[in-house]
């Protein structure tokens, strides 16, 4: 039985590359939300999965990937190529500075100062009329120039937000295979080595701290490109993202869809998009079946629902 | 080799170590022995940088390395295993052993590289002579407490040390297992030609590999030599080979 695996991955991509010719705005608009959330989720588990780092800040970073890319192109003109690689340069650059001091505590305490430094972030941007537009936010951050991609034939009858949902889908895709390739590498087991057992894994020669704030480095550049895109997408930037409600949403899709497994965050900011957009339009207890659905996974399916698909998985195959 | 002076531990008002000094030479196997509470484990963390000492020096091979943090300290060959046993339970057994020889060889930083695909060889080689290679792929945290202690040894081996320091390394065994154990200590320690420094409850264990024995009581070495001195030194009979008939 040596069958070649199938290339799952390259599938869905090209199947997700397919969604603007169905023709509805509303399937783009919903599947440029989940690639862009789901890079988001997906960067928080390389702290919450992989480090064994669990923060609570998250937001923070996401939140000035937004607007670090939306004063460039809004305020000062930047074009995009250069706006978005920005976005996750200055995040991770805060995220050095604040990591500096959240590695030196523990536990809680690690993700109670995550917490503090994010509402910190959130505060500048609720106050700092002058650049972040306050508690307005910055409304109309613009769509970068995508006309080049109506020259290519095949796309010229598409709109605006389908190009901008292609661009989304390629950019996403490549940071995810980043990531991926991170978590496979040596790097990536000394991570693994931390959250099984600090202790033991000092004395393997791994400088634990060190290591805890490069992670935290670079889950804060994905974040913050993740961010960047969301503004975009978002056609505006407000402090919203970087308050903790939104790194309690990370946090929830992550452990939702499965924080044991790489593609598990992905699936859970799928799944918790299209379930709030589905059951917002029946009722407006949204946050009820959402505590709803938190318990029955915590009681019942820890590992997530990827977690408990691979599970069952093995379950037929065993028998 | 390894020498402590005159090492002082206090927590609070508790001397759990008081003026310890020895030496140990470069190749031989010394055994630390002495009741609960003695002060064994605080030395043996004293030593390995996970907690630092209230006063005296500790060097290794001429070098200070009082005060410096664990991670360095095993870089300068110093292996180690704990007495709770101490390894990455959700990693297979391949990977526990395999992140330690990554870490050895510096490859740690590299985030490009496939991770599966580098040592292989020398982390089944490894495996093998501890005899774990048909456990390779198992989950380290689903194996016996004897596997377990057998992994955590292969993890300590993995840096490729020069001298290996062994907290109880056959506590909570079954005897075949503390005997089989200590028949692979040995042989691993006389084939790296390894120094070793180790501490354990069992008296037979300690006098059959043991060339070199010191005795922690209160926190103090009450005495020190060949294990023939040591059955023969009031001292030692009387608080601690005294304490077992």
């Amino acid at each position: 039985m040596s069958r070649r695996p199938v290339p799952w991955v390259l599938v869905l991509f090209l199947v997700l590359l397919c969604i603007p010719w169905l023709g509805s705005r509303l399937y783009t608009f919903i599947a440029t939300d989940i690639a862009i959330l789901a890079l988001f989720a997906l960067s928080l588990n390389l702290l919450l999965g992989y480090t064994g780092l669990v923060s609570f800040g998250h937001a923070a970073y996401f939140g000035i990937g937004a607007y670090t890319t939306a004063i460039l192109m809004k305020t000062y003109g930047v074009p995009f190529v250069v706006a978005f690689p920005a976005a996750g340069i200055v995040a991770a650059g805060f995220a050095l500075v604040f990591g500096f001091f959240c590695v030196r505590l523990t536990k809680i305490y690690f993700a109670m100062l995550t917490l503090a430094f994010a509402q910190i972030v959130w505060a500048i941007c609720f106050k700092w009329n002058d650049v972040t537009g306050g508690e307005q936010g910055m409304p109309n951050v613009p769509y970068p120039d995508l006309g080049w991609m109506s020259a290519i034939p095949g796309l010229g009858s598409l709109r605006s937000g389908d190009h901008f949902y292609l661009l989304v889908l390629a950019l996403v895709a490549v940071a995810i295979a980043a990531l991926r390739r991170i978590v496979a590498s040596p790097y990536g087991r000394m991570l693994s080595v931390i959250r099984e057992n600090p202790e033991r894994a000092e004395f393997i020669g791994i400088n634990v701290r060190l290591y805890q704030l490069s992670a935290f480095v670079v889950a804060g550049f994905f974040a913050g490109l993740a961010g960047g895109l969301f503004g975009i997408f978002n056609r505006g930037v407000f402090p919203d993202f970087a308050y903790w409600t939104k790194s309690a949403e990370v946090l929830i899709m992550t452990i939702l869809g499965g924080m044991g497994h790489f593609w598990g965050p992905a699936v859970g900011a799928m799944v918790l998009t299209l379930l709030n957009q589905q059951i917002t339009s029946y009722t407006e207890y949204w946050p009820l079946i959402l505590g709803i659905i938190l318990i029955v996974l915590l009681f019942g399916f820890r590992g997530g629902i990827v977690g408990a698909v691979v599970a069952l998985n093995r379950r037929l195959r065993g028998r | 080799m390894l020498e402590v002076q005159d090492l002082h531990k206090r927590f609070g008002g508790f001397a759990a170590v008081s003026g310890v000094s020895f030496k140990l030479e470069k190749g031989t196997i010394m055994a630390i022995i002495g009741p609960n509470g003695a002060g064994k484990s605080t030395l043996f963390n004293l030593i390995t940088g996970h907690v630092e000492p209230t006063a005296g020096r500790v060097l290794l091979a001429g070098r200070e390395i009082t005060g410096a943090p664990p991670h360095e300290i095993c870089r300068l060959g110093v292996g180690r295993s704990f007495q709770r046993t101490n390894i990455f339970p959700n990693l297979t057994v391949f990977e526990c052993v395999q992140a330690a020889v990554l870490a050895h060889h510096g490859k740690g930083r590299n985030f490009w590289l496939r991770a599966d695909q580098l040592y292989r060889e020398q982390t089944e080689a490894l495996l093998a002579s501890l005899g774990l290679a048909d456990k390779a792929n198992s989950l380290a945290g689903e194996l016996s407490h004897g596997n377990q202690k057998q992994i955590e040894l292969g993890i300590a081996l993995a840096s490729d040390p020069d001298i290996l320091l062994l907290d109880e390394p056959t506590a909570g065994m079954s005897s075949g297992e503390t005997h089989e154990t200590i028949a692979l200590i040995a042989r691993i320690a006389a084939e790296r030609g390894l120094t070793l420094l180790f501490t354990e409850h069992d008296m037979e264990v300690v006098f059959s590999i043991a060339a070199h024995i010191a005795v922690l009581h209160q926190g103090r070495l009450i005495a020190e030599g060949t294990p023939d001195e040591m059955r023969r030194d009031p001292e030692v009979r009387r608080v601690y080979l005294g304490e077992r008939s």
